[in-house]
């Protein structure tokens, strides 16, 4: 059985483009030699601001269990205001690492002791050019630096080939400097 | 070139690659993308086939019937419902011998209305004469397409290719997209025996007597039975064509598909858990835990699921101690109908091994790794102890 698997859950709302997000970096994964990779986004009533959650996993193996992911390695949060509808933190390994898009320091956030990290992605994005509440290639800035899974170039290319024609160079910027501004908190 | 994409884009692909002419479909969760991303194809000139949106799934697979008819390579695609509204022109594409073939996303049927997989849609039209492929993972899904074609056109029958809603469907994974010129030495275009024309009106599939009687030429033609009895032995036959298919498509791609069943840790075990679908892959992990426990068990995915390649499967599990169905479909008031298909396969072996049957995963029940442990393993410890009756996982009762 492979349990060399990290899972990553994504929480956005629905129209945020958290599965873009999840795929940009499933594609980065691949690139980076991580051979199985499965995203599932979990479907029901996605309606435009509701919260969703897609599920990402990464290994150096085939994936074969297909299922929604119950207890992540790390959760990346598009919006702040979820946490307080969420719970975000559910399931999470011991050691866990949350990241969120908020103007706030990781310190104001308690998990139980998870880590955490946050970027001003709102913020940052909107800097890069981007309309505003246009996040989810902000996000993957912080999720480099938080993680360190997979290096900022691959995904910068990754985010280019997403966006081809729908200005590849925004996108890129807002994670680029999502990444230089990602507050990563203590345990 | 690998790309990571859905299940509905690599079955997407896949008819594009095949060359398709014609394509028609209703859109239905959760086949939806699939069609979108062929009226994208269409659109964007990438694939020079004829888009003709329709009002309805019955209406689909009547202008399928109406191309293929003329000779063209037609695809449409459903789920649930949309498959069940077409149910008379699925016996009808059959009975013509048309070589359509057709991508079921497999999805629950209402009422209640549900949108989640599970495989009842595609089992309760396994009498229609189609023939049913099931897929495991998104290249299987766009290799399946490919060989469905080929499948349905040399033995004039129609095809339906299977895969999980949402699971494989909506879920991202990579997968490799053959090259245009290994598809074109693969397949070969579409050459019908008849085609209807513009200029040469006919009469087809017309009132057809009980008995035999001259045609209009005078030679004697075939009768209803006799019609019916050549769709039955060319179903038949095509166990074999396919397995022949199977070795060409692994001569020029280099991936073996197993054409009937694909085995986990079959060779030396006891314990034999089946069924169709990506949930074979899903018991992999299944399988690898109560390895680790000391029990001797495997799993097999079933591709082929009709024509029913009732020898392999005799081969492949009469001497295990027990073999267990796992089902996401029911013949309601009788059992699961794989399991009664396995058990009817094996009823003619000496040694018969214990066959147990349960039911999961009905409306996309979510199927818990852990469930599937213990049933595995209690079905592995007791082999004598469940009777006949499907046994229901994660029922909440």
């Amino acid at each position: 059985m492979n349990q060399d698997i990290i899972k990553i859950r994504w929480h956005g709302r629905g129209g945020q483009g958290a599965i873009t997000a999840a795929k940009i970096v499933a594609n980065a994964a691949f690139v980076s030699g991580y051979t199985g990779v499965v995203m599932a986004p979990t479907f029901g009533t996605e309606r435009r601001g509701a919260p969703v959650l897609t599920s990402l996993q990464i290994s150096k193996q085939k994936i074969y269990d297909l299922s929604p992911i119950t207890q992540p390695d790390m959760v990346v949060v598009l919006d702040h205001l979820i946490v307080e509808e969420v719970d975000v933190a559910g399931g999470l390994k011991p050691g866990g690492l949350i990241i969120i898009n908020s103007s706030r320091h990781p310190d104001d956030f308690d998990f139980n002791g998870m880590k955490v990290a946050t970027a001003d992605v709102t913020h940052i994005a909107g800097e890069a050019g981007l309309p505003t509440g246009i996040v989810n290639t902000g996000i993957i800035g912080a999720f480099a630096k938080a993680s360190g899974l997979i290096d900022m170039e691959t995904l910068t290319r990754a985010i280019e080939d997403e966006f081809k024609g729908k200005h590849p160079e925004k996108n890129s910027r807002a994670a680029r400097v999502t990444f230089e501004n990602t507050i990563v908190g203590g345990n | 070139m690998h790309i990571i994409e859905s299940g509905n884009v690599a079955a997407a692909n896949g008819v594009k690659l095949a060359r398709v002419q014609v394509v028609a479909a209703y859109p239905i969760t959760p086949q939806t993308p699939l069609t979108e991303k062929l009226s994208e194809f269409v659109d964007a000139g990438e694939m020079d086939a004829e888009y003709i949106p329709v009002e309805s799934e019955h209406s689909a697979l009547a202008v399928c019937i109406a191309a293929a008819s003329t000779g063209a390579r037609a695809f449409t695609a459903t789920s649930a419902n949309g498959l069940l509204y077409m149910n008379e022109q699925l016996h009808w594409a059959a009975g013509a011998r048309l070589p359509i073939v057709m991508c079921v996303v497999n999805r629950g049927i209402g009422a209640p209305w549900t949108v989640w997989n599970d495989h009842q849609d595609a089992i309760s039209q396994r009498d229609t004469g189609w023939i049913q492929l099931y897929c495991c993972d998104h290249q299987q899904i766009i290799d399946t397409v490919l060989k469905a074609f080929y499948l349905a056109e040399t033995v004039s029958v129609p095809v339906m290719v299977c895969y999980d809603g949402y699971i494989l469907s909506h879920t991202y994974m990579p997968f490799e997209i053959p090259e245009q010129a290994d598809v074109d030495k693969f397949l070969p275009p579409f050459k019908p025996a008849y085609a209807l024309q513009s200029g040469q009106p006919a009469n087809l599939n017309t009132v057809t007597l009980p008995d035999v009687r001259p045609d209009v030429r005078g030679d004697m033609a075939p009768g209803y039975m006799e019609i019916r009895h050549n769709l039955h032995t060319d179903m038949r036959d095509a166990i074999e064509v396919l397995a022949d298919i199977d070795q060409k498509f692994a001569g020029v791609f280099g991936r073996n598909g197993n054409p009937y069943i694909e085995e986990y840790r079959c060779d030396d075990a006891d314990f034999v858990a089946i069924c169709l679908g990506s949930l074979s892959y899903h018991l992999r992990d299944v399988v690898d835990i109560l390895r680790e426990e000391g029990l001797s068990v495997g799993v097999m995915g079933l591709r082929l699921y009709r024509p029913f390649p009732d020898q392999a499967v005799r081969a492949a599990l009469s001497r295990r101690k027990g073999v267990v169905v796992f089902e996401k479909a029911l013949s309601y008031g009788n059992q699961g109908a794989l399991y009664a298909d396995i058990k009817s396969a094996l009823y003619c072996t000496a040694e018969k091994p214990a066959v147990h049957n349960y039911i999961l995963g009905l409306g996309g029940r979510e199927i818990k790794t852990d469930q599937l442990v213990e049933c595995f393993r209690n079905s592995c410890r007791h082999p004598e102890t469940i009777d006949d009756e499907p046994q229901w996982i994660g029922l909440k009762m």
